[in-house]
């Protein structure tokens, strides 16, 4: 840890399970619990930069309200009084919303996602909107119009990305969770590079309504958490059908909690867990993968069986995704017109309305999301849509029929979550593919719409965190979260 | 796809993506997007002789409901954040080209 590093370790996390039960039980007052946090963020957030946006005013009344309810012998929620960052991505209704970039800059959503509501209604109290790469098209938040977010054990580093900021205010205890989203790694890269958990879900087990779509094929919010258990009682809170998502899994949301303190207790006897082979090998770093074996090995201690498998189409995931996610983007971007919302900019000729789409976009839209919207729309161009496009969407088959045939032998497959630790500012800025490589062992996933997390599992050789990543079948979040909390439970002997 | 990318496919890009290009982010997008497409032969030269596409990982059927009148957003709110509004409705620049 470097000298700017603030200071962070599990022993002194207050996690969202302890918080809750001590509000609930009337120990301590959620107003309490929030100024401690707020005064850590007044002490750090300048160095860290991890919000676009702090809800002072409407966490105060919030957590009133928590303790309001409390007083009066009501429940407030299984969330009660724990203080929570948004992606700012995620809408929020009358609260900026920028999705980090200038063409929503002072946008405020006459809505809220349903995450943001049902994180209210289990007596969560928000506190404000994180910095992410521009419309999360990023893995290091430097693509942010607002600046990048540093990583809290090492300011020099990035904190990784999309979802950066959310990742950087749990691991500099801003607050003990957080909300990200995960389009190609955008959750469990950032959870890995800063120490953190970091869940994605089954695709369609967590609404997307108000998540401002990037790919929406692949975009999925999950949670943050110092802890597995806590991990698994956010995902508990946010899960389940939610009718105004047409994708919505039509299930009510699973029990997770216990599952992580089995895992705890009890281990993993049976469990039958494999390392892909293709995830690694070539291109990840000896430190990363040392740590995968050591994940192996508290897994074989608590009573798994550990082997290798061949996922062979995973090799063509980063290509495909590099089609598909862009082919999206550009689509669902085109609604950033200067019309409805957003940034308007009258062109040097000024008279039609293309010249104020074409100015207004240029104007708003930062370099990476110019790039994908490039690269997106060329990939649907009359010529080109089945050799890329409709090719990727043939590669997504084949990646979905190798993990299906390896989860016929194995019950959980286990890779690294990132080829390396957290590299410097800048490191990777030049060449867009040197940027992109970071998600090579996260996009299976996306593509695939399994689940899939990362566990903090000790340090690299440069100190910095290293995670793991736990991969399973559709809607195995339970499973996953029984052999994370083993994972999670070596760190701390 | 063995034809590489031109400077004149950018340009036509960006006209169907409605972005007003710079020349030097026309070059640089046309160095970018050349390479990121060398990157994806490995998928566009691979044999998929009979697989499906996958669009979406789900096996998504049309969801229906009933069609109840409810509340939806109200449309001073939306009409406040708008860039330009008369009239209860969205003001823009001129729609059709020389008049």
């Amino acid at each position: 840890m470097s000298s700017h590093a603030v200071s962070l370790s599990v022993g002194h996390v207050d996690t969202a399970a302890a918080i809750a039960s001590d509000v609930r039980a009337g120990t301590r007052s959620a107003v309490s619990v929030l100024e401690q946090h707020f005064s850590r963020i007044d002490a750090h957030e300048a160095d860290i930069h991890a919000f676009n946006h702090l809800m002072r005013d409407e966490a105060m009344a919030s957590a009133v309200a928590v303790d309001a309810a409390v007083a009066s012998g009501r429940d407030p929620g299984v969330l009660a009084g724990v203080p929570i960052a948004l992606k700012d991505n995620m809408c929020t209704q009358g609260i900026p919303t920028t999705c980090s970039s200038k063409i929503l800059e002072g946008w405020c959503p006459p809505y809220n996602a349903t995450v943001v509501d049902r994180l209210a209604a289990a007596g969560a109290v928000a506190i404000g909107k994180t910095n992410l790469d521009e419309f999360a098209m990023g893995s290091s938040t430097e693509n942010s119009a607002f600046g990048p977010t540093k990583n809290p054990h090492d300011l020099a580093k990035v904190p990784g990305g999309s979802s950066g900021g959310s990742a950087a205010a749990v691991a500099a205890g801003f607050s003990p969770v957080s909300l990200g989203s995960d389009t190609g790694g955008s959750i469990r890269q950032p959870a890995a590079l800063c120490g953190i958990v970091g869940v994605k879900p089954t695709y369609g087990l967590v609404s997307r309504y108000g998540l401002i779509a990037f790919a929406s094929s692949l975009d999925q919010i999950g949670p943050f958490a110092h802890t597995v258990e806590d991990a698994a009682l956010l995902l508990e809170a946010i899960a389940g059908h939610c009718d105004r998502d047409s994708t919505s899994i039509p299930q009510p949301a699973p029990s997770l909690v216990a599952s992580a303190r089995a895992g705890a207790i009890d281990g993993v006897a049976g469990l039958r867990v494999g390392i892909v082979n293709e995830l690694s090998a070539e291109g990840i770093s000896a430190d990363v993968l040392a740590r995968v074996e050591v994940a192996a090995q508290r897994l074989r201690e608590a009573g798994a069986t550990v082997g290798h498998v061949s996922v062979p189409s995973t090799i063509y995931g980063l290509s495909a995704y590099y089609l598909i996610a862009p082919a999206e983007c550009s689509s669902n971007l085109s609604r950033y017109d200067g019309v409805r919302y957003g940034l308007r900019v009258n062109g040097e000729k000024g008279e039609t309305i293309e010249d104020m789409m074409a100015a207004s976009r240029s104007a708003g839209f930062g370099a990476e999301v110019k790039r994908r919207i490039m690269l997106g729309t060329y990939a649907l161009s009359a010529g080109y849509f089945d050799a890329y496009y409709g090719q990727a969407l043939k590669v997504r088959t084949l990646i979905i029929n190798d993990f299906a045939r390896a989860y016929q032998q194995f019950d959980v497959l286990l890779t690294p979550t990132s080829p390396t630790t957290a590299f410097a500012f800048g490191d990777r800025t030049a060449d867009p593919m040197t940027m992109y490589i970071n998600d090579v062992c996260t996009i299976p996933s996306n593509l695939s719409g399994e689940p899939a997390l990362s566990v903090p599992c000790g340090v690299g050789d440069d100190g910095m965190p290293v995670g793991v990543q736990l991969l399973g079948p559709a809607l195995s979040e339970a499973t996953l979260f029984r052999a994370a909390a083993v994972i999670e439970k070596g760190n701390r002997s | 796809m063995s034809s590489r990318l031109t400077r004149q496919d950018v340009v036509h890009v960006a006209k169907l993506a409605r972005l007003a290009l710079t020349d030097s982010e026309i070059d640089a997008f046309t160095a970018d997007l050349a390479g990121i497409l060398e990157h994806a032969q490995d998928v566009s030269s691979l044999d998929t002789t009979g697989v499906m596409a996958t669009a979406h990982p789900l096996p998504l059927v049309n969801v229906l409901r009933a069609d109840v009148v409810r509340p939806s957003v109200s449309r001073d709110e939306v009409l406040a954040m708008a860039p330009m509004a008369e009239a209860d409705r969205f003001r823009v620049p001129r729609i059709l080209g020389d008049a």
